[in-house]
């Protein structure tokens, strides 16, 4: 009797079942009113769900208004990320959520402080390869140097594994900030 | 990530658009405390309950110099929380609950769980310490705001005295708009006693939180189109429906009788529909009716009506309702296509869709479809023909099922407030009491709280002076909050205990039975007191009763005595509430009582 059916969704812990649908990551924005806590309720939902977050990023964008844009890159079945964007909308201090990802391929850039130890011919491949990604100088010394990077996370990733033989110390990045492409701006 | 870099910023009036609404109309000055008994005095609070500690004291002094609202000390602050839980369920406003910092502030905890899972609008205000002393581990410092963040609606720390009356109006309108539910207002102590301005209760504009009330139309049309070509309609209504109100009721009545379908309902949607009605089919789920799950599972259109497909409802999620297209009408968008999939989802406020459908219905002179309709009901009274709650009585000892019906036969014209506390007690008030109005079943569904139905029964009666009310309790539950009898004596809340006594904790023994093998682990409760002696100890009056043909003289015993009055009916200790459904299964997977089953072998 309290044998497990297969390629159900779970509806008691008699029958407990993984989620067979394949998962999708996608890129949200939200818009809050930058009261404490909020962040800690955005975050409680995820983790109270068991929902992942990939990345965050946050920071006020209009001051006089008080509001905040939070960026979250998130993984789930089409169902879930649904759920996710409606649980969202449903917060008190929420003005708005939209699905980037679903709106068409919005334009994501994240940024990286990246320090390399660099001497001899690996310092001079360090630089030639920052050149080529465009990457800036921003602190010098004769033994070590820190790039900064903007760009897709994947070319963010790809200068990052250059580094690494070349001497690669210590890594920050930010976190993607995503926005739609075209001239409309996102519903409040 | 940390949410540390916030600043603090005003979250209710946009103060660039709607410059005059709120701050601008500056009123007088008052200190936080009495800007705290201003704000509920605006909002209309008559009850609050509550339990006084170090950090509120200073709202308690303000209490003590005025006489508009009236305190009801309860004696645990879980039960202050469940008081006006039952007060609100039975009331239609907002109940209130007043604790002190620490201790007094976790022990809220489940019940504002408790009304978050039952969409409850309450508001728990909370003493604090004083804003110098938070993060510093002081003396009954916790972090309420931290603790009950996953656990409310929504909740706010009150840094500013300023800021307060503001706050309370908006928690006010976050408790009541949308789906309801609990906020918590934490106050420390030094707000308290600072002074600032009020603000008064005008209509502010919370600058996000604007829930859609109304349907879309073309989403209403479609589905007044599918209802009118169903052949098996059914309507699945919630506790969505009373949370709405009155309006809702009444449009719901119209609707199901325009149309001529069977309706069903949750547990917390009992009473929108009379339970007389003969379009009434019964309580769902898992132990609901033959008739309305069969009917759930076979129906071809489903109308669901503030319900959200709880897994007490849907059983196995692939075998819920297989072939029917489903209609949901409700307000939370995060409720609609949770578990199920619907096919027309309407976001709104289930009374304004429900008479825009009524209109609609009319105004198309829609017309179902009376041939089917009719082979759909021969089915269902075949189904109903099963008598699926038939129990064999006793008369050497009281049915549970037999006491439930006794009972609702000598109260029903009283038109009585009835609580209960969590377990097979439970569902046999699910079953076996007839409701017919809204706001009448105080019940703890979500979270299944034990401990939930005295408290409760105390908030409605102090909501409903002049009506009965009824707690009907298990003796494992009871004990969960035994020390609200005081509470009963002190506020004369004349409300009834009507206690089936099974020596178990029947619903896990039932479980025990049916599901591991009838291994009863510490399901029997050895050492129960005296229920009835503990009563009289508490100033109740007490009635014992045993034997079947005592049980009518001892409930009429309780309804005449005047005051709380206690009643412990020894009832038949292992009694199985069936039908059930097991948790995970299909609706057409249920097991039904012996009774049930020889009379159908024998041909009944
Ligand atoms: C021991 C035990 C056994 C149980 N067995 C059963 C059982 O057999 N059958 C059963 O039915 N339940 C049973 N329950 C209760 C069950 O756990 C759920 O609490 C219940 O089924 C949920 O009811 P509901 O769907 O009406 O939702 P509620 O919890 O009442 O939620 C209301 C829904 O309506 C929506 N809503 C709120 N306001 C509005 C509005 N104004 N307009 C539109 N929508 C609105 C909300 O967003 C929500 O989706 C049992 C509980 C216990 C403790
Ligand atoms: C606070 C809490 N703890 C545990 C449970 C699990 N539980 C559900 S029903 C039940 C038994 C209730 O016993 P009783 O109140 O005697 O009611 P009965 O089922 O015997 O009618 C228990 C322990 C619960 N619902 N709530
Ligand atoms: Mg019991």
């Amino acid at each position: 009797m309290n044998k497990p059916a297969t390629g159900i969704p779970p509806a008691s812990t008699y029958f407990m079942v993984p989620e067979s649908e394949r998962e999708e990551q996608h890129t949200l924005a939200v818009v809050v009113d930058n009261e404490p806590g909020v962040l800690a309720r955005i975050i409680g939902l995820f983790s109270a769900r068991g929902y992942n977050i990939e990345q965050l990023t946050v920071s006020e964008t209009e001051h006089d208004k008080g509001i905040s844009r939070i960026t979250i890159v998130c993984r789930g079945t089409p169902k879930i990320l649904a759920q996710i964007r409606n649980q969202l909308s449903r917060l008190v201090p929420v003005h708005s959520v939209a699905d980037l990802t679903m709106e068409g391929e919005p334009i994501e850039r994240e940024l990286a402080l990246v320090k390399v130890r660099g001497e001899g011919d690996k310092r001079i491949e360090a630089l030639r390869l920052a050149d080529a990604f465009r990457a800036r100088v921003v602190d010098a010394h004769t033994g070590s140097f820190v790039f900064e990077i903007t760009g897709k996370t994947r070319k963010v990733d790809q200068f990052i594994q250059l580094m690494k033989p070349l001497g690669l110390i210590e890594v920050v990045r930010t976190g993607i900030a995503a926005i739609s492409r075209g001239p409309e701006a996102m519903k409040m | 990530m940390l949410p540390m870099g916030f600043s603090k910023l005003s979250a209710v009036v946009d103060v660039e658009d709607e410059k005059t609404m709120t701050q601008e109309i500056t009123g007088a000055q008052m200190t936080g405390a009495e800007i705290v008994l201003q704000a509920l005095k605006d909002q209309g609070v008559k009850e609050i309950f509550g339990y006084p500690g170090g950090a509120v004291l200073p709202i308690y002094d303000e209490l003590f110099q005025q006489d508009e609202i009236k305190h009801v000390l309860v004696r645990h602050e879980q039960g202050a929380v469940h008081a006006a839980e039952g007060y609100a369920r039975s009331s239609g406003r907002v109940g209130v609950a007043l604790v002190t910092s620490g201790p007094g502030a976790t022990n809220t905890v489940t019940g504002v769980t408790d009304a978050l899972m039952d969409s409850i609008p309450i508001i728990v205000i909370t003493g604090q310490v004083p804003t110098t002393l938070i993060g510093t581990d002081a003396f009954q410092e916790c972090d309420t705001v931290g603790i009950t963040r996953p656990c409310t609606k929504h909740n706010y720390l009150v840094k500013d005295v300023n800021d307060l009356a503001r706050i309370i109006h908006e928690a006010f309108y976050v408790a009541t708009h949308g789906r309801p539910g609990p906020v918590v207002i934490d106050i420390p102590k030094d707000v308290q006693f600072a002074t600032g301005t009020y603000t008064p209760p005008e209509k502010v504009r919370h600058r996000t939180y604007h829930p859609q009330t109304e349907g879309d139309p073309q989403a209403i049309e479609q589905a007044v189109e599918l209802m009118a070509s169903a052949k098996r309609p059914i309507f699945y209504t919630g506790g969505g429906v009373i949370n709405s109100g009155p309006a809702a009721v009444a449009a719901l009545r119209a609707l199901v009788k325009a149309t001529g379908f069977p309706i069903t309902s949750t547990l917390m949607g009992l009473g929108a529909f009379p339970a007389s009605d003969p379009q009434w089919l019964g309580m769902l789920g898992m132990h609901g009716t033959y008739e309305a799950n069969l009917a759930m599972h076979d129906c071809d259109v489903m109308i669901a009506v503030g319900a959200r497909f709880d897994d007490r409802i849907t059983g196995r999620l692939d075998a819920f309702s297989p072939g029917s297209k489903k209609i949901h009408i409700d307000i939370d968008p995060a409720s609609i296509n949770k578990t199920v999939q619907v096919d027309i989802p309407i976001l709104g406020d289930c009374g304004r869709v429900l008479e825009e459908m009524l209109r609609l219905w009319h105004e198309k002179k829609a017309e179902p479809d009376r041939e089917a309709l009719k082979r759909w009901w021969d089915q269902i009274d075949l189904w109903r023909a099963r008598q699926c709650l038939a129990y064999e009585n006793r008369n050497d000892v009281i049915m549970p099922q037999y006491a439930v019906q006794r009972l609702f036969a000598l109260t029903r014209d009283l038109d009585p407030i009835i609580s209960t506390d969590v377990g097979q007690h439970q569902m046999w008030v699910a079953q076996f009491y007839g409701f017919e109005e809204p706001n009448r079943l105080l019940t703890s569904g979500g979270l299944g709280t034990m401990g939930y139905g005295l408290p409760a029964a105390l908030g409605a009666q102090a909501a409903n002076p002049d009506k009965t009310v009824i707690c009907v309790s298990g003796d494992g539950s009871i004990q969960m909050n035994i020390q609200e009898l005081s509470t009963a004596i002190q506020h004369n809340l004349p409300v009834k205990v009507f206690l089936l006594n099974n020596n178990y904790l029947g619903m896990v023994r039932q479980w025990q039975e049916l599901l591991h093998g009838n291994r009863l682990s510490e399901s029997y409760v050895e050492a129960q007191p005296d229920f009835v002696e503990l009563a009289r100890a508490y100033r109740w009056t007490g009635i014992r009763v045993e034997k079947p043909d005592e049980l009518d003289d001892a409930i009429k015993r309780m309804l005449e005595t005047e005051g709380p009055v206690f009643v412990n009916v020894q009832v038949a200790n292992v009694a199985n509430c069936f039908p059930m459904i097991p948790a995970g299964h299909a609706h057409n997977e249920m097991i039904l009582s012996e009774e049930v089953k020889s009379s159908e072998e024998a041909g009944v």
